[in-house]
């Protein structure tokens, strides 16, 4: 009892003082939900620079991806008006600015020079020709590869390899006595793990979500090529339980030594190459994600953007915030700070023209990644979607996760691939069909 | 001779119950343990488990990229005040059920405790439009109603159950005495009630504490508790285990210091009447 | 006994929490009937109208659903007896006399303070990986090959991640319970020489089965709404899809408030079916 009154009593004691710390404040504060990426972390420690600079306080709601993603989309959907930036990505942003509930970013000013944002990143961030997310940072996916371990193997890797030497280098590499894998890809079940990297190689064998009438394309050979490959690659070359692997797991695999390759996503080099985290910092070299020839490649496109909801009170303010974050000058102070290897990459054409920045070992690699690929255009058919590891329409998270789940068990030997395509095809006609696209 | 194999049977029983308590709370101390390594080290393979250099960097960082003290002090005032309002609502409803009962009292318990059997998630929509209406997002005091109204049935039923084991006729002397009902509840049955209401109190908070699904989703910045708190440290993209680890023990540590120094209140209690 | 007046100040002081509760039952669930006949899709726009019971039959008819009710019971009854039957035989350990009972107490039941998202990364990340997890790292110790858990034993290894955070629980309840058993009677049993598993089966089991119906009852409240434990470590993938989680992918990831609402209907139907099936078996003891 006395414990209870007493932590009862120091609780009353702390609310009062971080009340007072809040009514001290500047008159206007923005909030701002982000994600908990490393970059994100950095721009939140630079938050005083920035109320130093304009007067403006910024209050953070920093969560992990999924949850983030809950969020916002559940305040937004419902005018909540909890926040007035909001960190979303590629698939997020084009439908939200169809619906009305972005600010359009019509009115940035003469010195942010919007124009100078990379085309195929503003590109995914608009609707109908309207930006509607400044992007924070963009990515690609790319291969990652110990420099050491392909020399061993008597292999050489190619600027554009096929996915076929990549099997054959991964079966190469590949030392099961040692704990070596060849090869470390994503197959963790979710729409922005697994189904991201799976989506994406399967449009460079040719394969798609839907054809132009959107009908599910999971019974076609494409497909049923693109997991073979894929399973069949991992079973002999990858590592144990890659049906639970996702970006983080696949990270501390390669830093540990255990990858010979890893494709993803093209920020994930300045992890590899940071010989703080990995002691084979050293011997890491960079290629273009593999294709089969066909026109297409396997990487996907990616941003984090910030974006304002309409309908904040805070408009003003968070306009000033999103293009301090997105600035030039932005980058500059945290090259100026802490190297160029940690500005936010992707989302700039001068960053990548820049001289310092250029001297970065992933850095034209990272920006020959991004060029490839092409929302637009991904496929090799038609198809009536725009996004590359993602078709940019609102059923297609809750569609895509399921997929993905469905191939996740097939690789854990749950069930066949032919099973799980076949269910595939039933659970994304059936959502189709209850949403009125068939 | 007795003694001998007494004392034998003792130092065996010492050794099994450490043991079993070791590999349960391991989790835990491995955690505690993983929030004084470096990232690289966090991942060793083979783990190292104690001759590791210990730092403080993973707390440094934490503490410098959260406010830590308004995470701690929402879910504090969160998690006590809506045990309390509970508690204080369900005296008087756990006195009657107890002292006048009826023939529909036990069904009363049971649909009680069936309203905890809505799925949370199901409602999210209608409830976060509710509280838009209501203008109570992100509202400290919001949340303590509505855990308070998770946590209702529960603590109506232990009450019950306490009030259950007093005997009548002290209740029926007091009576004698010419108490009033309230003077009857406040000085007679509540001090003799007071290690089942402490405990009560304990079983809620932690209950409370530990709601991660209201808490995350009707929050953002004033209200966020804990929760909110380990949401922004698990799985970003790159190293985390050890700063996961501190912000792990940092938002267990204050309930698990809690629950140590009152288990001995939450054993004695923790009985739902089932001791007789 | 009571009189008619101190009925009628019962009724009173039972009044607010009764109404509190009525409220926050009704309102929710009138909304989850209004929102389950209708299309309510969130990034559409909202509301889209009356659909009749359209959702009820997608929701039920779809072939994640009978799947994911018998992963709900399968959780929900693994917790139960492992629960149980280890917390039985800690609280008998517990009970008998030791150095330091006070402290090994504390190490038992400090799971039941952690927060089940927290516990959930721990397992998950620093157990149950099958390359960096400490459980692989015996297994190869002893020369195994290690574990895949969560691909390999998805539904096994929830049960394992759920069963630490509530057997602290269920140990605490039945050791209070022994505790309160007469020692007389049993040293009187022992001298009559009734062997330890009579005993056990005719005097401690009895005078338990109160408390186990009180385990049972609080535990199944909480492990039919375990959520946490999945989203963390499988997403629902591998079978570990409960009716709970369903609901969750309906209303949160395909963004269908309406299916989801249904689906929530459901659940409420499949929870009364619980309760009533385990008042039939353990709600005798609740009579007393």
């Amino acid at each position: 009892m006395k414990m209870v009154s007493r932590a009862l009593m120091g609780a009353t004691a702390l609310c009062a003082i971080s009340g007072m710390a809040l009514a001290d404040g500047h008159a206007t504060t923005i909030t701002i939900a982000t994600v908990n990426n490393g970059d994100m972390i950095r721009m939140q420690g630079y938050t005083d620079q920035f109320t130093e600079d304009t007067g403006i306080s910024v209050e953070w709601v920093t969560l992990e991806e999924n949850v983030l993603r809950q969020r916002v989309t559940t305040d937004i959907t419902t005018n909540g008006g909890q926040f007035d930036i909001m960190t979303i990505g590629m698939y997020e942003t084009p439908i939200w600015g169809a619906n009305g509930w972005l600010v359009p970013l019509d009115g940035l000013s003469e010195e942010y020079n919007v124009d100078d944002i990379l085309p195929a990143m503003a590109g995914g961030l608009s609707h109908d020709g309207t930006l509607y997310a400044a992007p924070f940072y963009g990515e690609s996916s790319m291969v990652m590869y110990r420099t050491d371990l392909m020399e061993a193997a008597g292999l050489e890797m190619p600027d554009a390899p096929t996915w076929e030497f990549i099997a054959e280098a991964a079966a190469a590499m590949t030392d099961r006595e040692n704990d070596v894998n060849g090869i470390c890809l994503r197959g963790k079940p979710g729409w922005g793990e697994g189904g991201a990297f799976i989506t994406a190689m399967s449009n460079s064998f040719g394969a798609r979500w839907f054809d132009e009438d959107w009908n599910a394309q999971f019974d076609t050979e494409e497909w049923a090529n693109t997991l073979n490959f894929y399973n069949d690659m991992m079973q002999a070359s990858g590592p144990a339980g890659f049906a639970t692997n996702g970006f983080t797991e696949n990270l501390n695999l390669f830093n540990q030594g255990l990858c010979g390759m890893w494709i993803d996503a093209t920020v994930a080099a300045s992890f590899v190459t940071n010989p703080d985290d990995s002691e084979y910092a050293d011997s890491v070299g960079f290629a273009l994600a593999p294709d089969n020839g066909l026109g297409r490649r396997s990487n996907w496109l990616w941003a984090w953007a910030l974006a304002i909801p309409a309908g904040t009170q805070q408009e003003e303010a968070a306009m000033t915030f999103l293009e301090w974050a997105t600035s030039t000058d932005y980058i500059e102070m945290v090259a100026a700070n802490e190297g160029w290897a940690n500005v936010p990459p992707g989302a700039r054409i001068s960053l990548y023209e820049n001289p310092d920045y250029q001297a970065v070992p992933f850095a034209q690699m990272t920006l020959d990644s991004i060029l490839s690929a092409d929302p637009n255009n991904p496929t090799v058919d038609p198809v009536p979607y725009v996004g590359v590891q993602f078709a940019a329409i609102p059923e297609f998270a809750g569609i895509a996760t399921e997929v993905s789940q469905e191939f996740s068990a097939a690789y854990a030997g749950q069930q066949t691939i032919e099973e799980a395509l076949a269910t595939a095809q039933a659970i994304t006609n059936e959502a189709m069909e209850a949403a009125g696209y068939r | 001779m007795a003694r001998a194999v007494t004392n034998q049977r003792k130092a065996l029983n010492t050794v099994i119950a450490w043991s079993i308590g070791f590999l349960i709370f391991f989790p835990i101390l491995w955690t505690i343990l993983t929030s004084f390594k470096t990232e690289a080290d966090a991942i060793a393979n083979p783990p190292i488990f104690l001759g590791f250099d210990w730092t403080l960097e993973n707390y440094a960082e934490v503490m410098d990229r959260s406010n830590y003290a308004r995470f701690l002090s929402n879910s504090i005032l969160i998690a006590g005040g809506s045990t309390i309002l509970g508690i204080i609502i369900a005296i008087p409803a756990a006195w009657s059920m107890a002292f006048v009962p009826s023939r529909r009292t036990k069904d009363i318990l049971l649909w009680m405790l069936s309203t905890k059997m809505l799925p949370a998630v199901g409602v999210l929509y209608p409830i976060y439009l509710l509280c838009i209406q209501l203008g109570v997002l992100d509202n400290r005091f919001a949340l303590v109603v509505i855990l308070m109204l998770i946590n209702l049935p529960i603590i109506v039923w232990m009450l019950y159950t306490y009030f259950r084991e007093i005997p009548g006729e002290i209740l029926e002397a007091s009576r004698m005495d010419g108490a009033s009902l309230k003077e009857e509840i406040l000085y007679v049955l509540t001090p003799m009630a007071v290690p089942g209401i402490a405990s009560t109190l304990l079983l809620n908070f932690i209950l409370a504490w530990n709601e991660a699904f209201w808490t995350l989703n009707l929050t953002s910045v004033d209200a966020a508790p804990l929760t909110a708190f380990i949401a922004s440290y698990s799985s970003p993209e790159g190293l985390f285990f050890a700063k996961l680890s501190a912000a792990s023990t940092m938002a267990i540590a204050p309930i698990l210091i809690l629950g140590w120094f009152s288990q001995k209140q939450l054993v004695r209690g923790l009985t739902f009447g089932a001791v007789k | 006994m009571a009189t008619q007046s101190s009925r009628s100040a019962a009724r009173i002081m039972m009044a607010p929490a009764v109404f509190l509760l009525l409220v926050w039952m009704l309102v929710p669930l009138g909304m989850t009937l209004w929102f389950s006949v209708r299309s309510y899709l969130p990034l559409r726009g909202g509301d889209q109208g009356f659909v009749g019971l359209e959702n009820f039959s997608r929701f039920i008819s779809s072939s994640a659903f009978w799947p994911a009710v018998q992963t709900t019971l399968f959780i929900v009854g693994g917790v139960l007896v492992i629960s149980i039957v280890f917390g039985i035989m800690l609280a008998l350990l517990l009970d008998q006399p030791l150095w330091g009972q006070g402290v090994v107490r504390i190490l038992v039941i400090a799971p039941f303070f952690v927060m089940p998202t927290v516990s959930a990364l721990v397992w998950k990340n620093m157990f149950m990986d099958p390359v960096n997890g400490v459980f692989a790292h015996l297994w190869r110790f002893f020369g195994g090959d290690p574990v895949v858990w969560l691909t390999e034993v998805p539904v096994f290894s929830i049960v394992m991640i759920v069963s630490w955070q509530w057997l602290p629980f269920a140990t605490l309840i039945l050791l209070t319970a022994i505790q309160s058993l007469d020692s007389e009677q049993l040293e009187a049993a022992e001298m009559d020489g009734a062997k330890w598993t009579s005993r056990f089966a005719y005097i401690i089991l009895p005078h338990l089965g109160r408390a186990i119906t009180i385990v049972i009852l609080i535990q199944t409240i909480f492990l039919l709404a375990v959520f946490a434990e999945i989203f963390v470590t499988t997403g629902g993938a591998f079978g570990t899809r409960t009716l709970t989680y369903l609901i969750y992918q309906r209303v949160l990831e395909s963004q269908n408030v309406g299916l989801g609402s249904a689906g929530g209907v459901y659940a409420i139907i499949l929870a009364n079916i619980v309760a009533i099936f385990l008042m039939r078996i353990v709600g005798k003891n609740l009579d007393k």
